[in-house]
């Protein structure tokens, strides 16, 4: 009788098919996934039960860190292209009698997060590469009715963007009078249409348990 | 695309001869593995990362001051003031002339499920069983609507509510953003049809002030 032949190798699975298919979902992810923004200044936002979700473009946020200073931060529209960011500061230079290069203009443009710096320190803000020593010169953008340049922002970002629409991103507990400022400025330029950026909580009332 | 076929490269000096009859398996467990914990990354954070907004309408503010502010009914007014760390004070009705400066006294209650939100749905019964009878109807199936629709007709049935109470949110200067948003949240949960956010009054400082206990620093000359 002849001896079986038992083989002493491990089966093999084929895993290119999983390995093709993990990559293709992998670069999906990764080219569709959008990364939170650092805030320059710490922000914990309030919990709401609304569920709409944030737009996608075309949004001014003025941002409130929780040790009162004020941040803007505006998009460049539905395409990059139109370059609104760029524009916008071109505007405010001119306001505050400022020249602005290109090169400034581009890296003003592709500054990701909120920018909370007076426009007289604008230069030397985008001149700086190291990010600790930008955080330095975020002071926040001044809001006194003296020295409104919040307003100035609002207008031209509303000039260049007429479809933009005004959201207020707050700490939970900046205290209130930081708002109402923020909120008298925002209606000084017509703003009346808010979008305030929550957290999701859930609550439910049924009618059942209210006493009659 | 994953595997590495090792071809003959013409190297014929015999000692190396038996090596390419088998191309050589890369092991592909570690790749797949780390591939695994990317995805799973991924999927989590691009699922969470989105903020959610809340809608608010502010008044138009009044500049020509030859135009009166709308007047609004006393009986319906709900005054709600947010009062510093995290106290919420209410009060119905408006202060008579007469009564500025001897107010009535401020009623305290707690933000969440048994303060305000009793109050207000008490309050706001009416609307609120009407948007719910609705809501339920459309989930039983009785009303076939499409998802705007929906809304809209809730937003219309907000519109035609005339009972229900007209809220004025007010805030001490010591509150904070949190409040402000709680409340307007306790709003949208509630579907009170009308409510704005307008200045504390000077007599209303003077109110929180009595009922916190504290001095009063400006009581005549307004905020």
């Amino acid at each position: 009788m002849p001896k079986i032949k038992i083989t002493t190798k491990p089966p093999h699975v084929d895993m290119t098919p999983m390995v093709d298919l993990f990559a293709v979902v992998l670069i999906f992810l990764m080219l569709t996934t959008t990364f939170r923004i650092t805030e320059p200044g710490q922000v914990d936002t309030p919990y709401s039960v609304s569920e709409s979700p944030i737009l996608d473009f075309n949004i001014m946020t003025v941002v409130i860190s929780n040790d009162g200073r004020v941040f803007f931060n505006v998009d460049n529209g539905p395409d990059t292209i139109l370059k609104f960011r760029q524009k916008i500061l071109a505007e405010m230079g001119g306001r505050y009698g400022i020249e602005f290069t290109q090169q400034e203009l581009t890296k003003f443009g592709n500054y990701p997060a909120s920018i909370g710096v007076p426009i007289e320190r604008m230069k030397e803000f985008l001149a700086i590469d190291e990010p600790l020593e930008k955080a330095a010169f975020q002071t926040g953008i001044p809001v006194d009715s003296l020295d409104n340049q919040l307003g100035m922002w609002v207008l031209y970002a509303r000039q260049v963007n007429p479809a933009v629409n005004a959201s207020i991103k707050g700490d939970a507990n900046v205290e209130f009078p930081v708002v109402k400022r923020v909120l008298d400025i925002l209606q000084d330029r017509n703003v009346n249409r808010f979008n305030l950026i929550t957290s999701l909580r859930s609550a439910d009332v049924k009618l059942d348990e209210i006493p009659e | 695309m994953a595997e590495v076929a090792e071809q003959d490269t013409g190297k014929k000096d015999g000692k190396d001869r038996k090596k390419v009859k088998h191309p050589p398996h890369i092991d592909m467990t570690p790749m797949v593995d780390l591939m695994c914990l990317l995805i799973v990354f991924f999927m989590l954070t691009a699922a969470f990362t989105k903020a959610k907004i809340m809608e608010i309408n502010l008044p138009e503010k009044i500049r020509d001051p030859n135009v009166e502010p709308p007047k609004i009914p006393g009986s319906r007014t709900l005054n709600i003031i947010l009062g510093p760390d995290d106290r919420v004070f209410w009060y119905p009705g408006m202060v008579r002339e007469e009564d500025y400066s001897n107010p009535p006294p401020l009623n305290e209650t707690t933000y969440g499920a048994d303060g305000i939100r009793r109050l207000l749905v008490e309050r706001n019964r009416t609307l609120f069983k009407r948007i719910d009878d609705f809501q339920n109807d459309v989930i039983a199936g009785r009303i076939n609507l499409p998802r705007d629709s929906i809304e809209s007709e809730i937003r219309k049935l907000k519109r035609d509510d005339d009972t229900g109470p007209i809220v004025l949110i007010k805030a001490y200067k010591t509150s904070n953003y949190g409040n402000f948003v709680e409340i307007l949240d306790e709003m949208n949960i509630v579907g009170v049809a009308r409510y704005s956010f307008v200045d504390l009054i000077w007599y209303e400082t003077f109110m929180v002030e009595r009922h916190l206990g504290i001095a009063t620093t400006t009581a005549s000359t307004g905020n």
